[in-house]
């Protein structure tokens, strides 16, 4: 675990800087009009940055996003090529689905493709293992398993072009 | 045409500040001691007519009451408080360093005891705007002195609001017994204002959140004239009743309030700044030349301890305590408004601190950018001095 420590900065902001294992200090400081500035330390000079960097809001979650806020993603794509034939994929459910509003049950979805719904996400909340009994929502996005080319039927099934 | 002549000679004069400004920009240091130099120079080769000289009184009494309330916008008053009781120490070690060399240099000048009070304030105020211009511009912020940098700024900010009412009043004068119910009066509506700003902050913010950044700007600058000319009235400083609002507008309000201020705040400090140098008799200047000089040396060496030993207990290493005490010499908005309000006290007081403030100034930015070729001078001296 990083130990990551937290500083007040009054008038500017609050740092939160780690001494980083290759011997560099490293910190962000979340400045209050949003800006972030991400710096690191200088080899002769601890206490000071040798490097400071200022994002803007947008800029700052993009690079988040590239250091590794997308860690769920690299993960899930990680386990699809570690089990050789199996697929996941994330299916909407749009407004003209012939199953929005019905119970999950009635897409028949594993005898139709042989894949299985795992989850639904809603309103950017994961309901893991819904039953039959679960009513699809238009909007819902749902967390689909099975060989590629069931997932593929399943996303047709469900957006209606089957 | 006095409206032509008025609206010439102030577009004039704002010109040639922004012209200064942007040369300040050029050599990377703050404008504030060149605005000094503008209205010295304009006080001595120009002659403004008395429209313009109006305005520019009017608007220097603007910017040390926008000055005040978006330095009370900065803090919330969580931060003060967090900040009092971590930083006492170097705080008060602050306050009897640089406070004492500004009230003993008043008294061996032959001031009155009240103007060396306020020569006091001068040398012990570092300049917030300053000090945060070059952790800003060079890329310091990330430092591990700056917190200690930041807190001496704050706690010097906090004792000017204590420091301002108390000499107001007296400045008022009378008999004795004058004295002490103008003391305490001021000390009570202070007192008050300050609990309830920090208490009930947050129905101020309320009321004056406006949807529009227009109704937003005007509630505010209203509401500060407002409070600053009741402030005026109850003889507690005008800026410090801006102060007061500042500190009790808070979150979302005060974010908002500091963006729609700032170009307003820039334009009436500058004005401040040149109102200063204006009322500089050019004549005085050398008679005080060696005691600021002399001031200089002494002050900047105590403030440099001041940042130096804040630093060292926060665990920094030589060069940051240098940058931390270099940080902390430069003197400026503040400095010069206490010095504005004795004007009439001592003759020599403006102009001592006019040139004090411009040595400190430029002193500290230009000692703070060769950290890398002095600290290890200070390394070796230290080594020398306990091998010896």
């Amino acid at each position: 675990m990083v130990k990551l420590e937290e500083t007040p900065l009054p008038g500017v902001g609050v740092r939160y800087d780690f001494d980083g294992r290759f011997g560099k200090r490293v910190g962000v400081i979340t400045h209050r009009d949003g800006r972030r500035e991400i710096f690191v330390s200088r080899r002769d000079d601890p206490d000071a940055c040798a490097q400071s960097i200022v994002l803007s809001d947008e800029e700052a979650e993009a690079v988040a996003d590239l250091l590794g806020g997308s860690t769920i993603t690299r993960h899930v794509s990680k386990l699809t090529q570690d089990i050789e034939g199996l697929a996941m994929d994330w299916v909407n459910v749009p407004g003209t689905s012939p199953y929005a509003g019905h119970p999950l049950g009635d897409t028949m979805m594993r005898t139709r493709t042989g894949a299985s719904i795992v989850a639904v996400m809603r309103d950017g909340q994961a309901i893991p293992a819904p039953g039959p009994e679960f009513p699809l929502l238009a909007g819902d996005t749902v967390v689909v398993v099975g060989t590629p080319g069931g997932v593929v039927r399943a996303a047709k099934l469900l957006s209606g072009e089957d | 045409m006095p409206l032509a002549q008025l609206f010439l000679e102030l577009g004039a004069v704002v010109l040639a500040l922004a012209f200064v400004g942007r040369a300040a920009g050029r050599l990377g240091i703050t404008p504030i001691p060149l605005y000094l130099l503008a209205g010295i120079g304009l006080g001595a080769f120009m002659h403004l007519g008395d429209a313009p000289e109006e305005f520019i009184h009017i608007g220097a009494e603007i910017g040390a009451v926008l000055l005040l309330f978006a330095l009370g916008l900065e803090y919330t008053s969580q931060e003060l408080r967090d900040n009092l009781q971590a930083n006492r120490q170097v705080g008060v070690l602050d306050l009897g360093l640089n406070f004492t060399p500004g009230l003993l240099a008043g008294f061996l000048l032959g001031f009155p005891p009240l103007a060396a009070v306020l020569l006091g304030g001068v040398t012990y105020l570092s300049s917030s705007g300053i000090a945060s211009k070059i952790l800003g511009d060079l890329g310091r912020l990330g430092n591990r002195e700056t917190p200690v940098i930041l807190a001496v700024c704050v706690l010097e900010d906090v004792a000017m609001a204590a420091y301002l009412p108390v000499v107001a009043a007296l400045l008022i004068g009378g008999t004795l017994a004058a004295i002490g119910v103008n003391l305490l009066v001021a000390l009570a509506a202070f007192a008050v204002a300050f609990f309830l700003a920090l208490r009930y902050g947050y129905v101020l913010s309320g009321l004056v959140n406006a949807q529009s950044n227009e109704a937003l700007l005007l509630s505010v600058f209203g509401l500060v004239l407002v409070v600053a000319g009741a402030a005026d009235l109850l003889k507690v400083s005008a800026a410090i009743g801006a102060f007061l609002v500042g500190i009790a507008l808070s979150g979302e309000v005060a974010d908002r309030a500091r963006h729609l201020i700032e170009p307003l705040r820039d334009l009436f400090a500058a004005v401040f700044f040149v109102f200063f140098g204006l009322q500089l008799n050019l004549g005085s200047v050398p008679g005080v030349l060696l005691p600021a000089l002399l001031l200089t040396v002494i002050t900047s060496a105590t403030k440099f301890f001041t940042g130096w030993w804040g630093a060292a207990q926060a665990g920094v290493q030589t060069r940051g305590r240098y940058r931390a005490g270099t940080t902390l010499i430069p003197r400026g908005e503040f400095s010069i408004l206490i010095a504005g309000l004795g004007l009439g006290l001592a003759p020599t007081l403006g102009p001592l601190a006019a040139v004090y403030v411009l040595l400190t100034a430029i002193l500290g930015p230009v000692l703070a950018r060769f950290d890398a070729q002095l600290a290890p001078l200070f390394d070796r001296r230290l080594r020398e001095m306990r091998a010896g």
